[in-house]
């Protein structure tokens, strides 16, 4: 059985086909066997209810990268210490402290804007949004990722969204490919006996 | 602006000094100092405070102009010897967005008579539902880190433990007003014997200590600050002091009414005593001045709360909750704390200056005088007893309960950013404060 995605818990092929593309971004046609030792993720959002975000801090600190979280309080777990990931409530400070290869956005959901999360999306946009002036701040090589789909104008802008370093529409496809090699090694494999 | 040199002044330490203050800060303390160009203030005999600062002030602009504007609550301020307020957001607008706490902290420039510091509101027009733009507050030019609700309890449980940790990001305190809404609906005066007597509503001690128990496990378990307004009973007491034990970051405060006066001045029906919470027993003052004592309460806030002589002269049931308090709040301290031997002056000036400073970050406050130190100091005559009147009081309104008490003390002089806002126990006039104010800006 192979999990799709469950609720606000865990969502692996997501993970797999974000992992895949940084390594296809950072080594290109090399990154056969390479892993991500050293790559620096600043996850950006709703972290509490995200299944993106749980997935793929556990596997991309099997891959060696370091993770980050950045939130406001309200959208972090309590307990967060189990991911065993550095916390910040402060994109500006985030950015500056994390240095990062990789800003990965998360959706903002609509129920959540009714909810005292905060206090509304103008808010959230100019404190946690990826906006044309973060985004111009970023290094040139800065992955910016998003696992779609997207708000534009609220947690991430047009600017961001379509610049050359974002990899969204490169993570559709490669879920393609990823969630076929996910399938064939499960069910092929298997009838072969070994992987 | 001149300097100043306050001779043979007496610190809180018991050590006799003069004190020269210019360019907004300490420059030099010792005997016999001397300086041909600085004005010099006879301060033998005087106890020199670092200037007061006060948690929870109400300066009702804008919208209730009528019972307070930030320069006339400023005034009440500088009289009462203190040098910085932090102005409660139950104003109309509600502080409940950048633009209204950028306008209360410009008046409060303008003015010039003490530092003005905005509490921004936790929920979106008091109302208890929706955060308001906190985050946009807190980095709006005013930058604030003390929100409440105040004059409303943030009641809902969910909304409070999000608005604690959603403060939390900014660094700032929530300083919760501790009713249960539910507990208090109608209520007129503390519930007991008096108001089963008087037949008045109650207002029940639990209604308050109920809050904070939920509050302090609220703010632990989410890792957030709490600062508890106003605690007036000894169960509040007793719920502090094991959030404390339990190493909560926890603080909470005591107004001057709550140590000195008690609930059975309910039955003369005058609303000068009518108040929110309510005056308590006498068995609840002597906890609160225990409390206050060894530290389970930090510090002592005034409340001040003026209203027009229409809001108060009427019957007790319709009569607005509220006292002034800013000129009278040392006196009172001095009256049920020093006098009585549960306090020093050093404690005094740590729950009246520098732990308020230190809860609600007000910058440039709160610091013990010593070279360097700012130049924001109260001289106090703690020799005297007098009628407080009418006279004493310098804010818009009247509704204090001490008028025709005798109290103790005097503020002699109060010096803010190295200008003086009071001297010889008066009023510096408006318009040179406002231009030292303006001066010491652009410096």
């Amino acid at each position: 059985m192979v999990n799709a995605g469950d609720g606000t818990h865990e969502h692996p092929t997501q993970a797999l086909l974000d992992a895949f593309t940084m390594r296809r971004r950072l080594h290109g046609l090399a990154s056969r066997g390479q892993d991500l030792d050293g790559v620096r993720v600043l996850i950006v959002g709703d972290i509490l209810h995200s299944r993106v975000a749980r997935s793929n801090a556990w596997l991309l600190k099997t891959l060696g990268a370091e993770v980050a979280f950045v939130a406001p309080p309200t959208l972090i777990p309590n307990g967060v210490a189990a991911f065993g990931v550095d916390v910040h409530y402060d994109l500006d400070e985030a950015l500056a402290a994390v240095r990062p290869d990789v800003v990965m956005m998360l959706r903002i959901q609509q129920e959540r804007m009714n909810a005292a999360f905060f206090p509304n999306g103008r808010e959230y946009a100019r404190s946690w949004g990826l906006s044309a002036e973060r985004f111009r701040g970023l290094g040139e090589k800065t992955l910016v990722m998003h696992p779609g789909p997207m708000n534009r104008g609220l947690e991430i802008s047009d600017e961001a969204a379509d610049s050359p370093q974002s990899t969204v529409l490169e993570q559709v496809t490669n879920g393609v490919a990823v969630r076929m090699a996910v399938l064939y090694l499960t069910l092929a494999a298997a009838n072969q006996g070994a992987l | 602006m001149t300097d100043y040199l306050i001779k043979g002044a007496t610190l809180s330490d018991d050590r006799t000094t003069d004190i020269l203050i210019g360019g907004g800060v300490v420059k030099a303390l010792g005997s016999n100092l001397s300086e041909v160009a600085a004005t010099e203030i006879d301060a033998s005999g005087l106890l020199a405070l670092p200037g007061l600062v006060d948690l929870h002030t109400h300066l009702r602009e804008p919208g209730f102009e009528g019972s307070e504007t930030v320069l006339t609550g400023s005034r009440a301020a500088a009289k009462g010897g203190f040098t910085a307020v932090n102005a409660m957001a139950n104003s109309s607008p509600v502080a409940d967005t950048a633009g209204v706490v950028e306008q209360v902290q410009a008046l409060g420039d303008r003015a010039g008579y003490v530092t003005v510091r905005p509490i921004g509101a936790v929920s979106q027009g008091l109302a208890g539902t929706h955060l308001s733009e906190i985050g946009a507050m807190a980095t709006s030019r005013a930058r604030v880190r003390v929100f409440s609700d105040d004059g409303s309890c943030v009641a809902d449980p969910l909304l409070m433990r999000r608005a604690l940790e959603y403060i939390k990001g900014f660094g700032g305190v929530l300083a919760q007003h501790a009713q249960e809404p539910r507990l208090t609906i109608g209520a007129q005066m503390n519930e007991g014997e008096l108001s089963a007597t008087l037949g008045l509503a109650g207002w029940p001690a639990v209604a308050e200590e109920a809050i904070i128990a939920r509050d302090v496990l609220l703010a632990h378990h989410v890792g957030a600050r709490l600062h508890v307004c106003h605690v007036s009973t000894a169960g509040s007491v007793e719920v502090i002091r094991w959030a404390k034990s339990r190493g909560f970051d926890v603080t909470a405060e005591v107004t001057p009414h709550h140590l000195l006066l008690t609930e059975d001045l309910v039955s003369t029906y005058d609303a000068r005593y009518k108040v929110n919470p309510p005056l308590r027993r006498s068995e609840d003052v002597e906890a609160l001045r225990a409390a206050l004592a060894d530290g389970t309460i930090d510090i002592v806030a005034t409340d001040h709360a003026p209203h027009t002589a229409e809001a108060k002269s009427c019957e007790w049931d319709n009569a607005a909750n509220g006292m002034v308090g800013l000129e009278s709040a040392l006196s009172v301290v001095q009256k049920t704390m020093v006098d009585t031997g549960l306090l020093g002056w050093q404690d005094v000036e740590r729950v009246l200056s520098l732990k308020p400073a230190a809860i609600g970050r007000v910058e440039g406050q709160g610091q013990v005088i010593g070279v360097g130190s700012p130049a924001e100091i109260t001289l106090y005559d703690r020799s005297v007893t007098r009628s407080f009147d009418v006279g004493d009081l310098a804010g818009k309104s009247i509704n204090s309960p001490y008028l025709e008490r005798e109290l103790p003390g005097r503020v002699e002089a109060t010096f803010h950013g190295g200008y003086a806002t009071v001297l010889g126990g008066r009023l510096v006039d408006e318009s040179l404060v406002a231009e030292h104010a303006l001066a010491v800006a652009s410096r």
